[in-house]
Formats: structure tokens, C-alpha cells, sequence
């Protein structure tokens, strides 16, 4: 069965026609030529298809694009503004925080919606004072992007990044 | 105009690249790095094509038999499927001598998940969903997959990996141990393990038939893949094809550590596929659960390992005999043991590997192939060594360094392990390690630290030709069909290119990745930078010869590889020592490893930027090694259970917190013009080790089967 929907992708808004068993993620790479996002496993295991929906990160490959109808979705691509990186991938720039790239825009995604969960005051599994701000150290960041696997190794890198947007 | 000059073996061209070059040995940012943060880098599913057709693969679900029935009209039938492929109509195999890529042709089953089919479709969705309408009958064969030391069908191969010698034996270890002051004996045990490269394992195949007068067929591929070439004159050897009449683009790899060093069957089913719909492109991405049997895997080993020492800890005997597994239909020889041949000074040494043939997937490299499974075992008895010697480890190590090569009797060209060990030591605060296993207790914490040894053999692959052009306006451009899977090699051959034309790095573009580019050795066994980069160096000075420092727009020269007369007179590798810190929790087993740091000395690191990031990315596939790594092959049905990330765990960034590298500066005056030797693999090697010795520090228990689990730990 096929369904027309409409997204906001990147700051257009795009028409297309989707059969609804096609994921958000396949959405956009196959249908919108949206290739940002990764395909790492199709599962939710990995974070390579993390963009942000509605401006909280999610895995794009575990929820069905026309269950998003009028949903806007911004994806590594769509953080760069006016031809500059955002902040965030630029941190990831200095610090070598990647090394093959594939998991990068997912991971890129995934910080930037960390970085507004912590501004929300969220807590996460480490947080010890659930009610107060919530101060970003290293084991914040850590927990906070377990769910994006680097097989590369560049964790280190990837938290050295955070820790300085954390700081500014 | 052009000029092609190859490079002659003249003393200038060999020479060594001046250290005061202005690009190499800077942490130059990765040229490549903007298209990644943004990710507009197009990786091999990425590339745009038009009227795509998707592939579905059909996997086997017996482990040894034949189909005898498939039953495909069902999934024909679905409106919007383009074809289905199976063994009984895909296009017939010019070369079927390698079974791995024999793909879809014949009925035999060698091990579960083999292909038997594909289904092409105008959608993913419509591909998938008829692909689960095919009914296929089996005639059932038992088969095993068990790997046990005691099997009686084990069997010494010709030769393992990287054609080292299957056995090794000098003096006599039996006599040396029985009379040595000090043994260890043991059993230790290394786990199935898969390479998974973040990006699947990915082709996107267009055939076209070609036809009228000289019309040739042309098979392209966008893939991902270590090495183009590799793939091309591969592909163009199964489907009976001159290589000129295939091209492989692949500039973008998201990773491969082994698994995309070479073509797997997954690149020839996309060719079946794409001859079936010719003209249009079908894109095949197997799926991670298909990774598990059809991109290569590590072989589980079983390491008898023996020592014989002095009292003073001065080894009388080494043995290392390996017991691994391969498949029915393709040998793979792991060389797990061929490291420990050259590591430690001991009169009486043996080495060996035998092989089992199961019904399994086709094994193949995996990071460090050979070391960094050899060198848990190795490493994890010398720790015990020192302990049954009453000896520091580092000190240990430090008694049993080899004037030259015990295997080969070269000198070495640069073996600095004894400054790694010590300025390691110093570095991660050695001295406070706890004298006496299981006793520093801090609340709930075991805390212990762990040291091992880490080698690579130095790799330098001839074959590889560059070619540097003047386009104007001060710009040269540099080909070479080499491979950046994120490794850095993209942006070290930018600076290298530079310093070799002398010109500034902004003035070079190197372009990779493309069959129709000059030939190139494969991404692996940490051989590109020395291989390709000494290859570069060749072609600039080619150039510079023919056109001095104004050159014609326009004007082109070429390199080959020079030759490395030191490869033969000096024994060379890269080395390193790893330090762990391990606090195991006293209550639930808990391990949690807060720091990690490599000394390495791997001659001339071009650049710090990109080398620290393999150094640690290694180091942190070795603690997903030692925590985490086990692909569990359940034996009743042939199949690898735990085949996704939500049961085959890797390291996530909550398993690691401090690694660190930092490495000797220094140069391998016989390693090329460029004086470096590898880095990639060697970040791994000796990880696992340290970490477990680490954990009987901690704990008093010694763990001698990877992965470290809590289990292992609880009394
Ligand atoms: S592709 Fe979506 S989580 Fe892995
Ligand atoms: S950079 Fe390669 S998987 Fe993260």
C-alpha cells in the first residue's frame, strides 16, 4: 500500500510516496536521495540513521515514514548553515572525532539533540540528582551517546569533542 | 604533454624523504573530513544512480546438503519484482576455482547463509517481501562446525596466512622445558570474532551487455571496498572479462578492518544480478545479520602455549601451537602463531597451526590476522611467566630482548620495544601497581594493572604506480587507485605528495578510489602509507626530473613502486607496549577499564593527527575484544546466533574512557624514503593481553579464554 506524505527535510519541504512499510530512513536515502543518514544495521543498534524529528534524535530506521507525516527532520547535512558547520561538527573537525565517516553524520545528530536533552535538564542513567541541572562531564557524554556504535574506535575523540562544546 | 618515466633504482630515488619537509609529520586536518561531519561523502549506496534496482538476497538455512527444490513463482509473481535468481538459471562463471565466489552455481550447501538466490525488485520492500515468498526443499547432510583441539581430522596446511611456514622448530623445546627452572603450560582461547565495518558490506552493480560492431560488454561497480583493483581483477577473472571492461569507484569505504580486503561473494550475486536487468543499476547492501556469514570472519583459536625460563626469568624454550578452524570449501590459514617466532630470545623454539574444515563461513583477516589473537596467548603466558618467576612483567620482557631476529638472524632495522616498555612505565605509573594479585580494594573495586607486548610486521606490497599532474596556476593533481577507509591515507599521500613536489599541501589533490586510476595494493597489513606513499615519492621525483620546478601545464609522469632492498637484510617491524588499569567490581564482576595506553615506535609517523586515531581506534577494538567479542556458532544448526549489535557487542563510548597513544620519535632509516613502517593493525595487538593480565592483577584470577565476563570473575 503506498501513501503520499509530506516531509520538512533539511529545510524543504519534500512530497513523495512512500509504501508504508518503508522506514523513515529509507525514506529519505532511497526515495529523497537523503544519503546523510547511515544504514549501520536497520535494527536501532547502531545510531548510524539518527536524525533529529521534530528536533529530538531518533533512529530513523525503526519508525515508518508515513507514520511522519508533516514532520520536519534535520540530518548532519541540514546542521550546516549558510555553507558553515554547525558547532558541533566542527568540535568533530578539531578533534578528529571520526576516522571512516559512517557513523558520523549519525553520531553528529545524536549529540546535538544530547546537547538539548542536558539544556532540558534530562537525566540520564548517571545523573545523580534527578531534579537539578544537569552538569555534561565525560561520563554524561559517554552514557548519553552509547547508543551510536563507532567501530573505528574514535570514542575518545567523539567525547573530547563534546566536552568542548560542554565547555562554551 | 606527457612523459612517462619510471622510476630507476638510483640512490637518489630510494633515498629518504628530507625530515624537514613542510606537510609530513604535521597534524594536518583530514582533507576528507569536511564531507564526513557533514555527510555529504558518498559512500557506495550513496552515489546517486538512475532507475535503481534492489537485490534481495536468499540465504541457505541448512549448513551442508543440496537444494532440490526451489520454489520461486510466488515471489515472480509479486508485482514490481524484476527477476529472481537462482542457481538453476544465473549466468555460467568463467572461473569457478575459487568456491567462495562460485556463487549460484551448482545446488551444494557448504554452510548456512551461503547464497542460494536473489531477488531483484523495484522497491527494498517489494525485493524483500518476495524474497520471503520463495519455498526451498533441502536434502539434508550432517554437518559439524565444532572446533575441538582433540579432533582427529585436523590437518597441517602448506602454509598460513601472508605465506609464512605452517610450522617452525629449532633446538629441543621438549628437552628445554623438562629441564627449565620455571614453566607455564597452558591452554588459551580465542573466540569466532566479525569484522563489522560500521558500513555493511555494499555493491551497486550496472552490466551492460555491450553489442554491434566491437561493442564490448562493461561491468561498473560502485563498492566498498579496500581495494579497487583487487575487485576488478577479480571480477573481471570470474566473469571471463578483459579488466579493462570493469570499473570499480569506491572513494568513500566506511570501514573494512580486514573484511573488504578482498571481494566476497556478495560482489559476484550483484553482478549476477545486474546481468539479469542489464542497463540498470542494482544495489545490493547485505543486511548486519547477513555480515555474519558471508563478509569473512576470524577464526576461533585454541593456543597451546609453552615456556621455559631460568630462575632469573631467561627463557630457555618457547612453543606456540595453534589450532584453528577454516571452511569446507576455502582455506584460510590464521598465522596466529608466527609472530611469537621473532619476539623473545629463546634457544629452543616451536611454532605450528593446525586446521580443522567445517561447515562454516569462509574465514578470512580480520585486524592484525595472526597477531592479535597470537599475541593473547603469547602474552597473557608471559605474564604468568613473571609471576611463577617472581618478576616484574616489564622486567620480564626487558631480559628476554633479542640482540637480532631469533627467526631469521637479521638485525633488526629499528626494534625499540625495551623504550616502549620503559617509557611506558613511567608514563602510566607502573611503579604503583599492586605487588601481590587481589589486593588493592578500593570500596566495591579491584583495581589492577596489566602490561603486554604489541607487534606488526613491517609490509611494504610492490605493485603500485602513481601518476602526478600539472594542471596550472601552481596545482598538481596525484592518481593512485588506493583506499581510504579511514585510516587517514587520503590526507598522509596529500602531505606526502607535497613535500615530495615541494609545494605547499593546499597545491595538491590526490584522487583514490577508482579502478581507472593507477593501479594500487590493497588497503591491509598496515602496508598503504609505506607502500603507496614510497610509490608517490617516485612519481614526484619522475616529475621533477622530466619538468623541473616549471613544469608545462599539462605535463605528466609516472612511478612505480621502488624497490626496498632492506626488506631482505633487516628484520622489520613495528612495536609497542600496552598498559591496562582494570577495576573489576568484588560484587557482580563488573569490568570496567578507566585507562589504556600504547608506547609505540613504528619509525616515522607522518601524521600525529590521524596516527593517534588509529593507535587508540586499535587499542579500543582490543578492549572490545577483551570484554565483549564472541560470535557464538550454535553447532546443532551451523549458524552464528548472536548475528546483530544487540548480541555481538562491540565497545560503545560507556566501555571507554581514557586510551591514549604516543609513540618514539624517530625514523626507520630502511623503510623506504618515507622511514615508516605500519601503524593501523598494531593498536589492537597486545590490547586483549594487557587488559587480562590487568584482571588477574586485580583479581588473583587468571582468565585464559576471551571475552573477559563477569562470570568469569565470581567465585
Ligand atoms: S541503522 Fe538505525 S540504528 Fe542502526
Ligand atoms: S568513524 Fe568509522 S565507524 Fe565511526
Amino acid at each position: 500500500m503506498d501513501a503520499r506524505i509530506t516531509l520538512r527535510v533539511d529545510g524543504r519541504d519534500r512530497s513523495l510516496t512512500v509504501d508504508t512499510r518503508t522506514t523513515l530512513l529509507d525514506a529519505l536515502r532511497d526515495h529523497l536521495s537523503v544519503t546523510s543518514p547511515k544504514k549501520g544495521c536497520d535494527h536501532g543498534q547502531c545510531g548510524s540513521c539518527t536524525v533529529l524529528l521534530d528536533g529530538r534524535r531518533v533512529v530513523s530506521c525503526l519508525t515508518f515514514a508515513v507514520a511522519h507525516d508533516g514532520a520536519d527532520v534535520t540530518t548532519a547535512e541540514g546542521l550546516v548553515q549558510e555553507g558553515e558547520p554547525h558547532p558541533v561538527q566542527r568540535a568533530f573537525l578539531e578533534e578528529d572525532g571520526f576516522q571512516c565517516g559512517f557513523c558520523t553524520p549519525g553520531q553528529i545528530c545524536s549529540a546535538v539533540g544530547m546537547l538539548e536533552e542536558v539544556k532540558a535538564g534530562h537525566p540520564s542513567r548517571v545523573t545523580d540528582d534527578l531534579t537539578g541541572p544537569v552538569t555534561l562531564d565525560d561520563e554524561e557524554i559517554r552514557e548519553r551517546l552509547s547508543g551510536n556504535l563507532c567501530r573505528c574506535g574514535a570514542y575518545v575523540n567523539i567525547v573530547a569533542a563534546l566536552r568542548e562544546e560542554a565547555d562554551s | 604533454m606527457t612523459a612517462e618515466e619510471t622510476a630507476e633504482e638510483t640512490a637518489e630515488e630510494t633515498a629518504q624523504v628530507s625530515a624537514q619537509g613542510r606537510a609530513v609529520g604535521t597534524p594536518s586536518p583530514r582533507v576528507d573530513g569536511r564531507a564526513k561531519v557533514t555527510g555529504s561523502a558518498a559512500y557506495a549506496y550513496d552515489r546517486p544512480v538512475d532507475d535503481p534496482v534492489y537485490a534481495h538476497p536468499l540465504q541457505a538455512t541448512i549448513a551442508r546438503g543440496r537444494v532440490i527444490a526451489i520454489d520461486t513463482v510466488a515471489a515472480a509473481g509479486v508485482d514490481g519484482v524484476l527477476a529472481v535468481v537462482t542457481h538453476r538459471d544465473a549466468a555460467r562463471l568463467a572461473d569457478t576455482e575459487d568456491a567462495e565466489l562460485s556463487v549460484l552455481q551448482s545446488d551444494a550447501v557448504a554452510f548456512r547463509g551461503q547464497f542460494i538466490g536473489v531477488v531483484l525488485g523495484e522497491t527494498p520492500e517489494i525485493a524483500r517481501y518476495a524474497a520471503g515468498l520463495v519455498r526451498v526443499e533441502y536434502e539434508e547432510e550432517p554437518h559439524d562446525t565444532e572446533l575441538r583441539a582433540d579432533r582427529t581430522d585436523l590437518y597441517r596446511p602448506e602454509r598460513v596466512n601472508e605465506g609464512f611456514a605452517t610450522d617452525t622448530d629449532e633446538g629441543d623445546v621438549d628437552a628445554a622445558m623438562e629441564a627449565a627452572a620455571v614453566t607455564v603450560d597452558q591452554i588459551y582461547t580465542t573466540p569466532m570474532e566479525h569484522n563489522n565495518p560500521m558500513e555493511p558490506h555494499t555493491t551497486v552493480a550496472v552490466w551492460d551487455p555491450g553489442g554491434g560492431f566491437l561493442g564490448d560488454a562493461r561491468l561498473s561497480l560502485f563498492d566498498s571496498t579496500q581495494s579497487v583493483h583487487a575487485v576488478r581483477s577479480t571480477l573481471a577473472r570470474v566473469f571471463g572479462l578483459r579488466p579493462d571492461q570493469v570499473r570499480v569507484m569506491s572513494p568513500y569505504v566506511g570501514g573494512g578492518f580486514g573484511s573488504k580486503g578482498m571481494p566476497h561473494a556478495h560482489n559476484v550475486l550483484a553482478v549476477l544480478g545486474a546481468r539479469a536487468v542489464p542497463g540498470r543499476p542494482v544495489k545490493l547492501a547485505l543486511t548486519r545479520h547477513q555480515m555474519f556469514s558471508l563478509a569473512g570472519h576470524r577464526t576461533p583459536t585454541i593456543q597451546r602455549v609453552r615456556l621455559g625460563a631460568d630462575e632469573g626469568g631467561r627463557l630457555t624454550a618457547v612453543a606456540h601451537e595453534a589450532v584453528e578452524h577454516t571452511s569446507r570449501i576455502k582455506e584460510y590459514a590464521e598465522q596466529t602463531a608466527a609472530g611469537t617466532r621473532m619476539m623473545y630470545a629463546a634457544p629452543n623454539r616451536r611454532t605450528a597451526h593446525r586446521l580443522a574444515a567445517l561447515d562454516v563461513p569462509v574465514p578470512s583477516w580480520m585486524r592484525a590476522p595472526g597477531e592479535a589473537p597470537g599475541f593473547f596467548g603469547l602474552e597473557v603466558a608471559m605474564d604468568e611467566l613473571a609471576v611463577a618467576c617472581g618478576l616484574d612483567p616489564v622486567e620480564l620482557r626487558v631480559r628476554n630482548e633479542p640482540e637480532v631476529d631469533p627467526e631469521s638472524g637479521r638485525p633488526w632495522s629499528g626494534r625499540h620495544l625495551v623504550r616502549c616498555l620503559r617509557e611506558g612505565a613511567v608514563r602510566f605509573g607502573w611503579e604503583g601497581r599492586p605487588a601481590v594479585p587481589g589486593t588493592r580494594r578500593e570500596g566495591r573495586e579491584l583495581v589492577g594493572l596489566g602490561v603486554a607486548s604489541s607487534t606488526y610486521p613491517y609490509y611494504r606490497i610492490p605493485g603500485s604506480r602513481a601518476v602526478v599532474a600539472y594542471d596550472g596556476r601552481g596545482r598538481y593533481t596525484v592518481r593512485i587507485g588506493a583506499a581510504d577507509i579511514g585510516t587517514g591515507a587520503w590526507t598522509v599521500l596529500t602531505q606526502i605528495a607535497a613535500d615530495a613536489l615541494g609545494c605547499p599541501l593546499g597545491a595538491v589533490s590526490v584522487e583514490i578510489g577508482d579502478s581507472d586510476l593507477p593501479r594500487a595494493t590493497v588497503a591491509g597489513g598496515s602496508s598503504g602509507t609505506a607502500s603507496w606513499g614510497s610509490t608517490i615519492v617516485a612519481a614526484c621525483r619522475a616529475f621533477r626530473h622530466a619538468y623541473g620546478e616549471d613544469p608545462p601545464r599539462g605535463a605528466e609522469a609516472g612511478g612505480e613502486m621502488p624497490r626496498d632492498p632492506d626488506a631482505k637484510r633487516f628484520s622489520m617491524h613495528s612495536f609497542g607496549a600496552q598498559f591496562a588499569e582494570v577495576r573489576v567490581d568484588a560484587d557482580t564482576g563488573e569490568i570496567r577499564v578507566p585507562r589504556m595506553l600504547g608506547v609505540f615506535s613504528v619509525g616515522r609517523v607522518i601524521n600525529p593527527r590521524t596516527a593517534r586515531s588509529q593507535f587508540i581506534g586499535g587499542m579500543t577494538m582490543g578492549l572490545s575484544m577483551a570484554l565483549h567479542e564472541r560470535s557464538v556458532l550454535d553447532h546443532r544448526t551451523g549458524h552464528v546466533i548472536n548475528h546483530d549489535f544487540a548480541e555481538y557487542h562491540i565497545a560503545t563510548s560507556a566501555d571507554v574512557m581514557d586510551v591514549d597513544a604516543v609513540w618514539l620519535d624517530e625514523e626507520d632509516v630502511h623503510a623506504g624514503p618515507l622511514g615508516a613502517r605500519g601503524i593501523g593493525e598494531i593498536g589492537i595487538v597486545g590490547a586483549p593481553a594487557a587488559i587480562a593480565n590487568a584482571v588477574h592483577n586485580a583479581t588473583g584470577i587468571r582468565v585464559r579464554d576471551l571475552p573477559i565476563t563477569p562470570d568469569l570473575l565470581l567465585h
